[in-house]
């Protein structure tokens, strides 16, 4: 029980430092991305590559044992099939990923910053999933 | 290109990805933050702990950077509060809805050729780009 919560601090902490690292908890950063008729920046994309990359390889050895090290399971999600939920939950991400140039895992790690308006996002973002959950 | 920064993506994108393969390999789980934070949401969905010890990470991973004297030491919001608490509102209900965010479909969903995560990664990077043009090109700047 406590090496599963200590494995999900390290996890969490490489996840934020990695955020940190590579700049995505800045906004202006996120929107160098998204604004193509802009300055274009193209770091974002190179982030996500690399981050899914690393994690092909690494899911691959994990998931060829029987289970994790630390749990009874994996607890991976079963759905397969792309419904409207997904294309409009999807649609609406991207509109407020957008508007704020933060994600949930920018929000959180971009909060040592100091910035009020991480706090705001992350406030609002867990009302926006407390309404969600009642939908589903 | 100017603002291309190839080898701290490079970097973070590495230990995003490292984090991910932890939790996996350790507690069977995937690492998507909005997934995460919901389960912590009232009523909780149990297992509070490993949930709150991941996003006390998250932060920590930030304050870590910062302490070490990362390059990155002030972050820039251009735009208004009206904006920003919008935005949380539609990430976090698009995230429920559609079943993760940037880290679970982006970076999870992607890693296990997911269709349903390339399919919503297709279309929040659609939508966040166009949301973007009309803000910056169509309805304000030039």
């Amino acid at each position: 029980m406590m090496a599963r919560v200590a494995a999900a601090l390290v996890s969490g902490l490489l996840f934020g430092l990695g955020l940190a690292v590579s700049q995505m908890v800045n906004p202006a950063k996120v929107l160098g991305f998204l604004d193509i008729a802009g300055p274009w920046d193209p770091s974002l994309a190179l982030v996500l590559a690399t981050a899914a990359g690393v994690a092909l390889i690494g899911y691959r050895a994990v998931l060829s044992r029987p289970k994790p090290a630390l749990a009874p399971a994996f607890s991976l999600p079963q759905e397969t099939g792309i419904d409207a939920k997904l294309v409009i939950g999807a649609a609406l991400f991207g509109i407020g990923w957008g508007l704020a140039g933060l994600d949930p895992g920018a929000a959180f790690a971009s909060l040592v910053f100091g910035q009020l308006e991480s706090l705001f996002f992350l406030g609002t973002m867990g009302l926006g999933l407390h309404f969600a959950r009642q939908m589903n | 290109m100017e603002n291309f920064t190839p080898l701290s993506a490079l970097a973070g994108g590495a230990l995003m990805g490292l984090g991910a393969v932890v939790l996996l390999g350790l507690t069977g789980r995937i690492a998507g933050i909005s997934g995460i934070a919901a389960g912590l949401l009232p009523p909780g969905r149990g297992e509070a702990l490993w949930r709150l010890a991941f996003l006390v990470g998250l932060v920590g991973g930030g304050a870590i950077y910062r302490t070490l004297g990362g390059p990155l030491q002030a972050i820039q919001f251009s735009m208004s509060t009206f904006m920003i608490v919008v935005g949380g509102l539609l990430v976090g209900f698009g995230a429920g809805l559609g079943g993760g965010c940037t880290a679970g479909h982006g970076v999870c969903g992607v890693a296990r050729a997911s269709k349903r995560s390339l399919s919503a990664v297709a279309v929040f990077i659609l939508t966040a780009g166009l949301t973007v043009f009309l803000i910056r090109h169509a309805l304000w700047g030039g």
